[in-house]
């Protein structure tokens, strides 16, 4: 993987709410175009980490840069832009329960492409498409699956082709087979679109399909413990937590 | 021949346009994607106006990227000018007529944009009508539940959540204690405010100890105060069930093996039915100090004086009258509020409709019902 200058900077970022400090001295880099996982066990920040990289909460310090700008200076215009660049898929896919798949997918693009009515439509239609949700754009969100959902919320943060998409565990609460629809789905986006991905997650089925680079995260020591790629970490990491990560299921029948 | 203006910018597009063989040849070049479509779709569309053309075709060689918004554009313009199949695209790069075909573009996969549906409007006249009449089913069904549940708790006493109850107590009544008192010093100052302008005329100062607590411990205060309570605690009755309902808290409860009503209704029922008339009485006391005020101070009664006539008018008959009349009320406070709760169906604007609904029914309920005693007390006793 060639790697120019990092899209995404972490350095030195303490994040916590209040007094309770979640996360301490985290450093790391995303390149462009890579699929970049951040890895850890239940409560150990993960999603508080992503959170900070999406500019929802300020760190207590360190500095967090997207694509040369500074995500926790307070200006509004670049925060704006850095927004711009960002498309996010929530855990609940977060559609907007009182309009349409394809009024939740048109918002973003009505308010920021200044094209016409008839053009946003054909561009929701296209999106949805590519998720595989033809034909879905008059249903509300209460009505259709969670797999859907997921993938509606997917079309909705591709849908101003967004440099960076951000991922929090994307196949929480799917089955494993829907759950792999969308990691190819992920796949193709990035091999066509050469999309940076963030991922929060901790299914080890997805990890050895998508990743390209890992980072994990722990509780104890509120920081990184294991880095790069996921397949060497398994195979080679001498961090004992690390291995049962990776290696978790031991057969106690039969 | 026709050229773009926006030349010179690495990332922008340009265009030309020249004649093939009788059709119309559109030459893209430089990058189309999400940043620069909708400009250039204004821009080229203004640059075709008012041309025919019996076939177009577009050369893509010199286009270096393109993404979806892109293939929106490819389409626009081939609906602007021809039919489909009078349209083809020319020397594309292999990324870009990959891409073309994973967005299907030569299919028939873009169909016109769909018109919303009419609706005939006795279709949903009837549609309305059945609704009305589930809910009225629901209600119905609703309130045998709720008495049912109530019943449970008078047999079985220690079945009732006695820490829920408190806590909807302290928070229906307790914490709505200083508006409620406010509310209603407030109104037994303005009562004795107006009618004292009138009386003073014939010099009946003191019948506004009389009218003050007669008119407020028999009718107004229980009404102000229910209807505080069906603003403060129906509603949010309603958006905590609301919100329970919609997070499957509720399906989690029977699925646990309680009874939903049992568990959320009877507490907050039960609560209600405590606190309320106990406010009521409070909101008695308020306005007669409202009242109070006004006779010492703007009247020149003597404190002995008002108090005094207050107690020669005012009859336990009239007393305990509006606190009955608010007990009912509080019952349907809360019923309604939770009633709203259960019904919520689907996301965020569900729960605000059964709050809203929980308001204004549970008002208009307190008003019907108060008519209905006015009735009563008139005939019948």
């Amino acid at each position: 993987m060639e790697k120019g200058d990092p899209i995404i900077k972490v350095e030195n970022l303490v994040a916590g709410y209040g007094d309770t400090v979640i996360l301490e001295h985290i450093s790391f880099n995303v390149y462009p175009g890579e699929i970049f996982v951040i890895l850890g066990g239940s409560g150990c920040g993960k999603s508080t980490l992503l959170k900070h990289l999406i500019g929802l909460i300020k760190p207590l310090s360190g500095v967090i840069t997207i694509d040369g700008e500074i995500v926790t200076e307070e200006d509004e215009e670049s925060f704006k832009r850095i927004i711009r660049k960002i498309g996010v898929l929530y855990q609940s896919s977060a559609l907007l329960g009182s309009m349409t798949l394809g009024e939740n997918i048109a918002l973003p693009i009505k308010e920021y492409s200044g094209l016409d009515p008839e053009s946003v439509e054909r561009i929701v239609r296209m999106k949805l498409k590519l998720v595989g949700l033809e034909g879905f754009e008059n249903h509300l969100p209460s009505e259709i699956s969670g797999g859907m959902k997921k993938r509606a919320g997917l079309a909705r943060a591709i849908a101003l082709n967004p440099a960076i998409l951000m991922f929090d565990e994307p196949s929480a609460g799917l089955d494993p087979v829907t759950s792999a629809g969308l990691d190819e789905l992920i796949l193709d986006l990035n091999k066509n679109s050469g999309t940076t991905m963030v991922i929060v997650t901790h299914e080890l089925s997805s990890i050895f399909t998508i990743a390209d680079r890992i980072i994990m995260l722990d509780r104890k020591t509120k920081g990184i413990i294991a880095e790069g790629d996921p397949r060497y970490l398994r195979d080679h990491s001498p961090d004992p937590y690390v291995k049962e990560f990776f290696n978790p299921v031991k057969e106690k029948r039969g | 021949m026709k050229k773009s203006e926006n030349t010179g910018q690495p990332d922008s597009i340009q265009y030309s346009l020249s004649d093939n063989e009788g059709g119309l040849l559109l030459s893209l070049s430089g990058r189309l994607d999400t940043e620069n479509a909708g400009a250039f779709l204004r821009e080229i569309k203004e640059g075709l106006k008012g041309t025919q053309a019996r076939s177009v075709t577009v050369d893509l060689s010199g286009l270096t990227y393109l993404d979806d918004y892109g293939v929106m554009v490819l389409t626009e313009i081939r609906d602007m000018l021809v039919n489909r199949d009078a349209f083809s695209i020319i020397n594309a790069n292999e990324r870009i007529s990959n891409f073309l075909s994973i967005m299907a573009f030569d299919s028939t996969g873009m169909p016109g944009i769909r018109k919303k549906k009419w609706i005939n409007p006795f279709e949903s006249l009837g549609g309305e009508t059945i609704k009305v009449m589930d809910d009225f089913r629901f209600m119905l069904a609703f309130l045998g539940e709720v008495s049912l549940a109530l019943f449970n708790v008078l047999r079985h006493p220690g079945s009732l959540r006695v820490g829920d109850t408190v806590h909807f107590m302290q928070r229906a009544g307790v914490e709505a204690l200083p508006i409620v008192a406010l509310i209603n010093f407030l109104l037994g100052l303005i009562i004795a405010f107006m009618s004292s302008i009138q009386l003073r005329q014939f010099g009946a100062d003191i019948y506004v100890a009389s009218l003050v607590a007669l008119a407020m411990a028999y009718e107004l205060s229980p009404v102000m105060t229910c209807i505080l309570v069906a603003g403060r605690s129906g509603s949010s009755f309603a958006s905590e069930i609301g919100t329970m309902k919609v997070s499957e808290e509720i399906d989690a409860l029977f699925t646990m093996g309680f009874n939903p009503v049992r568990f959320l209704v009877v507490p907050r029922v039960l609560a209600s039915l405590i606190v309320v008339p106990v406010l009521t009485l409070f909101a008695d006391i308020f306005a007669i100090l409202g009242g109070l005020f006004v006779g010492v101070f703007i009247l020149d009664l003597t404190t002995t004086a008002y108090i005094g006539q207050t107690f020669r008018s005012l009859t336990l008959f009239y007393l305990f009258w509006g606190v009955m009349k608010s007990c009912v009320f509080a019952v349907v406070i809360a019923w309604v509020g939770c009633l709203r709760g259960f019904q919520v169906r689907g996301g965020a604007d569900s729960v605000g409709k059964a709050t809203t609904s929980a308001v204004v029914t549970g008002i208009f309920m307190i008003i019907i019902l108060d008519s209905v005693f006015a009735i009563i007390h008139i005939y019948w006793l």
